[in-house]
């Protein structure tokens, strides 16, 4: 029970709440506004961090210079996918969206070559040796800590620090999202959403906006598929799974759909029960073995969906007559 | 290594659980607006209930497969009084559907986990035994598994075109609102579609089960995707689109890793050929093979 105090442990669930934010976001302005129905937020996840890891391992490129190759990749890539999908019904771009990650991942899984395969991306450049792409990032949360050690003292720890630089950019990006959403373009994707003919016939090409979304969503997953990497200094194919998108649904229906700032507000409750089942270990949870309990979760989440979906559809700050009905 | 008829063998193998798998899904969707993501994990409870019923009796198989029928199709009944009639009443949207869809399919997937532990099971068949008829080669399992594949999928074409039941099944797919004035009793129907839905389900999972030697509780997820597949490239709503779907893809899969097509595809990238078939036909003919044009 003594980790339920450590700050250090808490600055973690922060980190991976700020993480789920930034996903969030991305769905919001397809889901909550555009109406789209993303089933593979997760693939653009893993493009972003992949792409940035690779290109720092194989082609010598700067972290930095890399993570901004990885987001000019992805924009292209969530067009591409929007391209034969777009136009048609709501459940044929969830399918496709579904069938899209999980592809994504199998070429991860399968091409060991280019992307370590199964083992992650320590075996990015090859059997034998530790590949490692964040070096500058540590340096970089060195920096930072410089800075503030002298207002915060022993405060500003790593941990501290990461979560203090992944919070800054998810607030920028609901910022962002703000201005967006209340701009006259953000005012056709609500069209879009609630009428796509009345949207058509006052001369707004629904396409391209509904593209746009789509990209600027993927954008945000990216974003948050750096910072995962950033944080955890490796990855693998197993943390880009379908679960990734189904918790950020979630996130975004639990804070209620077409509210930015909702994303948060969701990420936080859904990071704290996430955390707080790490600490079932009292009778009757300490019976059961660490599979189990693992199983537990995930029943637990499954069922918290469910009665979610039955019980408060609009979410925690949602507007019923905002919801998106079909 | 294998030669074209025994790919095709193979291919019709796959095709027919796809068929059966997408069956369900197909109707499900064209009449509740459900896209139900856990029909995969309603065949692993059904791979997984035919083998406690095939050991129950001495390793029986055919008791382990009507065991796995009927309970599945319990199983969904039960799960539509439970969720989706009162989600229905609360006039939950797609989204909301959904959802609760993906919460049924992780319930179900963990509780498996649980109850019969990660690791991989098997059905008593032997693995050794081969027969050889002609060009072709067949596992025990295999024929076990594909004469009960074609009846199914012969039973299921009859039930549609010829019984009362299966036109009103197929009505209510096509157009609900005129189903129903029509004098259509919507909610028995539904029941009967998840019945249907449920047994077909369970039968797909026995089935792949069986051919693929050894699973897990993952069986039913991984199968999900090509399942979905079918039903687009079938059009969605339509039961025999679903069925010519299901065959298609599961052919277009297997041959596609034959060595005299470009050298053949790799064995693990069988799902990535049923997407890229599924993008061409989205771009190609959205409606599906046999679907009408109804997409938005």
């Amino acid at each position: 029970m003594t980790e339920i105090l450590d700050p250090q442990f808490w600055f973690f669930v922060a980190v991976t709440a700020g993480i789920y934010t930034i996903l969030g976001l991305g769905l919001q302005i397809q889901f909550g506004f555009a109406g789209l129905l993303n089933f593979g937020h997760v693939a653009f996840m893993a493009i972003g961090a992949y792409t940035m890891a690779i290109l720092v391992v194989k082609a010598g490129l700067s972290l930095w210079v890399a993570a901004i190759c990885a987001l000019v990749v992805v924009v292209p890539v969530s067009l591409l996918v929007g391209l034969p999908t777009l136009r048609l019904r709501a459940d044929y771009l969830a399918m496709t969206t579904l069938a899209f990650a999980e592809i994504v991942r199998y070429v991860a899984t399968n091409e060991d070559g280019l992307t370590g395969g199964s083992q992650g991306t320590i075996n990015l450049s090859g059997p034998g040796t530790t590949a490692s792409y964040n070096r500058e990032w540590l340096d970089f949360v060195e920096v930072v800590q410089g800075w503030l050690s002298p207002i915060l003292g022993d405060l500003a720890s790593r941990d501290f620090v990461s979560m203090l630089i992944v919070w800054v950019i998810a607030l920028v990006a609901i910022v962002v999202l703000q201005v967006l959403v209340r701009s006259p373009w953000g005012r056709v994707l609500k069209v879009i959403r609630e009428d796509e003919d009345a949207a058509a016939a006052l001369g707004k090409y629904v396409f391209r906006f509904k593209q746009q979304a789509l990209a600027i969503g993927s954008l945000l997953a990216a974003v948050a598929g750096l910072l995962h990497a950033f944080q955890f200094s490796f990855f693998s194919p197993a943390d880009f799974v379908p679960l990734v998108t189904f918790n950020v649904w979630m996130i975004v229906i639990l804070g209620g759909t077409a509210r930015n700032w909702g994303v948060p507000v969701g990420a936080v409750v859904f990071a704290i029960l996430y955390a707080g089942t790490r600490f079932l270990d009292f009778a009757p949870f300490s019976w059961l073995d660490p599979d189990e309990r693992a199983y537990l979760r995930m029943i637990v989440i499954g069922l918290a969906l469910i009665l979610l979906m039955v019980f408060r559809p609009q979410g925690i700050l949602g507007r019923r007559d905002e919801m998106v009905m079909e | 290594m294998s030669d074209l008829p025994q790919l095709v063998l193979n291919g019709l193998m796959t095709g027919s659980i796809l068929a059966i798998g997408a069956v369900g899904v197909t109707l499900v969707l064209g009449v509740l607006r459900l896209l139900h993501v856990a029909h995969g994990d309603t065949m692993a409870f059904g791979a997984y209930a035919g083998l406690f019923f095939t050991g129950l009796v001495g390793d029986n198989l055919a008791v382990g497969l009507v065991g796995a029928v009927v309970t599945s199709a319990a199983l969904a009944v039960l799960v539509e009084y439970v969720l989706w009639r009162p989600l229905r009443r609360r006039r939950a949207g797609m989204v909301g559907l959904l959802l609760s869809s993906i919460g049924v399919a992780l319930v179900l997937r963990h509780v498996l986990f649980w109850v019969a532990g990660a690791d991989p099971k098997q059905y008593p068949v032997d693995l050794m035994r081969v027969y050889e008829v002609g060009p072709f080669r067949l596992a025990q399992s295999q024929v076990l598994a594909l004469p009960v594949a074609v009846v199914s999928i012969l039973f299921v074409g009859w039930l549609f075109s010829r019984t009362a039941i299966g036109k009103q099944m197929r009505a209510l797919s096509d157009d609900g609102a005129l189903a129903a004035v029509a004098g259509i009793d919507v909610n028995r129907t539904i029941v009967v579609i998840w019945i249907l839905s449920g047994a077909l389900a369970g039968l797909a999972g026995v089935l792949q089960g069986l051919v693929q030697n050894s699973f897990n509780p993952n069986l039913g997820f991984q199968l999900l995707l090509p399942v979905f597949a079918a039903v687009i490239l079938g059009g969605i709503g339509s039961a025999y689109g679903a069925l010519a779907g299901g065959l298609v893809l599961g052919l277009v899969m297997e041959v596609s890793t034959w060595q005299g097509f470009l050298g053949g595809v790799p064995a693990s990238y069988k799902q990535v050929v049923a997407f890229a078939v599924l993008i061409l036909m989205l771009l190609l003919r959205p409606q599906g093979l046999l679907g009408k044009a109804r997409l938005r």
